[in-house]
């Protein structure tokens, strides 16, 4: 293969895999700006909405896109309970409850997810009406599960985005995100926006979740890529939505690369070597805006 | 009930309170001195690990209950004591010397990861010592030469003062006599002006740069201690697994030594021990119950840190100060007997937040 092409395969690889991290750290930033809790259990919601998914699709035979649906409704459900029955009590406690507990529930969610019967420790596929589907364009083969991560992605952040600036019910949680009492003083229900917050994002790591499925398949450790989204999304500035995705890509498109030219070993690493840079470098990320805090 | 008339300043950093703290930590001292004589090898052998990683809480503690740092990655500390300790007996050091010298690449390697990570705050350096724990875990599998990379290697045989230590209870009273002396360390450390920076930030990091504690510095000095000690328990585990591998050293050992702090109790140093006993309880108690339950839930496999993971979620609800928390409550109880109010204890709640400029 030739060098040019070579590498736009590589960096197409990588910025639908970064896409992916993307969408979780998505996950984690949408909570974080919200409610300053950072979620390390972003990862096992996206392996919990691919298991949603397997349940609905392969084991009860639902239509590919009602199943994902489904999914998707019933992880959004499942965040905002999680935020009303296990996060609000903690509201008020030190960050470092907010990180026990959540790296806690991690645990649990994969614990019991390889305890439910037809779930187990066993890896399972889902069959798209886009699997194994291959498109040559000029000598590159990009496979269309691939091309449609990239897309859904896309789409889902337009879709996020209008949500946030043009109803009133983003608007609502936006406000809510900036000043929690100012928030409250204008009538905004704050405890039920978190929860719908939560909810949103539970949804967001699904359809992270069902995009990487037919890539990776499905089993109860395919949490641990909610480890490669923080350094998506610090490398994005904590606190910012479109710094999420792009420092997913760039992570992406970084593992891709190292993956091919750097030897063995490096690939599973060079996120975390990215992180550690930006942390000494710029700490605040890329699109992030620096924080005072009022003693 | 018992009350302390102070009657000099000295009173407020003696390492004992009164007269019975004397009397029943010699007690303990001495069930723990007579134990090999009475317990099963087993239960010697178990009693061991519970000193090791009590060690290794101790380092934790100070970083994350007294100076308020979240690290999730202290397994590689424990990894880089554990695997300088091999090679350097593999090289033929003498333990007396080998020890202290795992304990101190450990905290080398601290100051490493700490000095860029500790101009963050506490969420970004738990994200950063994340990261680091992996960067070292990978390091260890492919570091062929000198680690044996996956394959693991074995640990050398040490001997102390002409002795050889080749029996559970020499390397438990190694592992006693280590834990003590990390112990009152760590007690001196807390009672200067060093320690009680550390709390200070743990409080506030604006009232204490206020008042003068400069925080890279103080920060930099307990991720130092902390990664050291850890370090320490790391080369003593070596002893007792005698084989090494770099799965032993991963994320998941990371977590569990957090959770031990946390469960036994943030900001008390009993409540590392009590931790650390939970730690390595627990698996044997579930091992036990095992044969009891029903066979659809005893044979899952995600039995165990299901257990530990609803243990820590309700910890954190209901009891944030942990075993050591439920204890002084206990003993408060009756103490002031039938005058028990449950407001003693309440919790506080702080709602400050970030302002965005």
């Amino acid at each position: 293969m030739e060098p040019v092409l070579l590498n736009t395969q590589l960096i197409f690889n990588g910025v639908a895999v970064g896409c992916i991290y993307g969408l979780v750290a998505l996950g984690f930033v949408l909570i974080y700006k919200a409610t300053e809790v950072v979620n390390f259990a972003q990862g096992e919601l996206l392996m919990l909405g691919a298991f949603f998914a397997y349940t609905y699709i392969g084991i009860l035979g639902l239509p590919y896109w009602l199943g994902a649906l489904l999914a998707i409704a019933s992880m959004a459900i499942f965040g905002g309970l999680l935020d009303r029955v296990v996060m609000r009590p903690v509201v008020g406690q030190p960050t470092f409850a907010y990180v026990m507990l959540t790296i806690g529930l991690g645990i649990i969610i994969r614990a019991v997810a390889s305890m439910i019967p037809g779930w187990g420790v066993e890896t399972y596929s889902i069959d798209t009406p886009y699997s194994n589907a291959v498109i040559n364009v000029a000598g590159l083969v990009i496979s269309v599960e691939y091309l449609f991560i990239v897309i859904a992605t896309c789409l889902l952040v337009a879709v996020l985005y209008g949500f946030f600036s043009f109803t009133r019910l983003g608007v609502a949680m936006q406000a809510s995100s900036q000043n929690q009492l100012a928030a409250y003083y204008m009538g905004i229900p704050v405890k039920s926006m978190f929860s719908m917050i939560w909810g949103i994002s539970a949804s967001v790591a699904a359809i992270a979740g069902i995009l990487l499925a037919p890539v990776s398949l499905i089993d109860t450790s395919m949490g641990f890529i909610g480890l490669k989204a923080f350094p998506a999304a610090v490398l994005g500035g904590f606190g910012s939505i479109p710094g999420a995705l792009v420092g997913g890509v760039i992570i992406g498109v970084i593992e891709s690369l190292s993956g091919f030219y750097l030897p063995a070993g490096f690939k599973d690493i060079a996120a975390f070597l990215v992180l550690l840079v930006v942390l000494i470098v710029r700490p605040e990320g890329l699109f992030g805006t620096s924080t005072r805090k009022r003693v | 009930m018992r009350f302390i008339f102070k009657t000099s300043y000295q009173q407020d950093i003696r390492l004992y309170r009164h007269g019975g703290d004397i009397f029943w930590y010699g007690l303990l001292l001495l069930a723990l001195l007579t134990a090999p004589a009475v317990l099963d090898v087993y239960y010697i052998g178990e009693l061991t690990l519970m000193a090791i990683f009590a060690i290794a809480g101790v380092g934790l503690m100070l970083l994350t209950g007294y100076t308020g740092q979240i690290s999730l990655g202290h397994a590689a500390f424990f990894g880089v004591g554990a695997y300088t300790e091999a090679v350097l007996i593999e090289a033929g050091w003498p333990f007396l010397l080998s020890f202290p010298t795992a304990g101190l690449l450990a905290g080398a390697v601290g100051v490493a990861i700490g000095l860029p990570a500790l101009r963050l705050t506490g969420l970004y350096l738990a994200i950063a010592t994340l990261a680091f724990a992996f960067i070292v875990e990978e390091v260890l599998a492919r570091w062929e030469s000198v680690t044996h990379g996956h394959e693991g290697m074995a640990v050398g045989d040490i001997s102390l003062l002409g002795m050889d230590i080749d029996t559970e209870w020499k390397l438990y009273y190694i592992a006693i006599a280590v834990l003590i002396l990390v112990m009152l360390g760590a007690l001196n450390i807390l009672r200067s002006p060093t320690g009680r920076a550390f709390v200070a930030i743990r409080d506030s990091e604006h009232a204490a740069q206020s008042l003068g504690v400069n925080l890279a510095t103080y920060k930099t000095l307990a991720f130092a201690i902390s990664a050291a000690f850890t370090g320490l328990a790391g080369a003593l585990y070596a002893h007792k697994l005698l084989y090494i591998s770099p799965d032993a050293f991963t994320i998941y050992m990371s977590i569990e030594l957090l959770l031990m702090v946390v469960i036994g109790g943030l900001g008390s140093l009993h409540g590392v021990v009590f931790g650390a006993a939970f730690v390595i309880l627990l698996p044997q108690a579930i091992a036990i119950f095992r044969d009891e339950l029903p066979s659809m839930v005893a044979e899952q496999p995600g039995l165990e840190s299901a257990i530990f993971g609803l243990i820590l979620v309700l910890v954190i609800l209901f009891e944030p100060l942990g075993i050591y928390g439920r204890w002084l409550k206990i003993k408060h109880y009756f103490s002031v007997f039938p005058l028990y109010r449950k407001a003693t204890f309440k919790r506080q709640k702080t709602y400050s937040r970030m302002t965005q400029r």
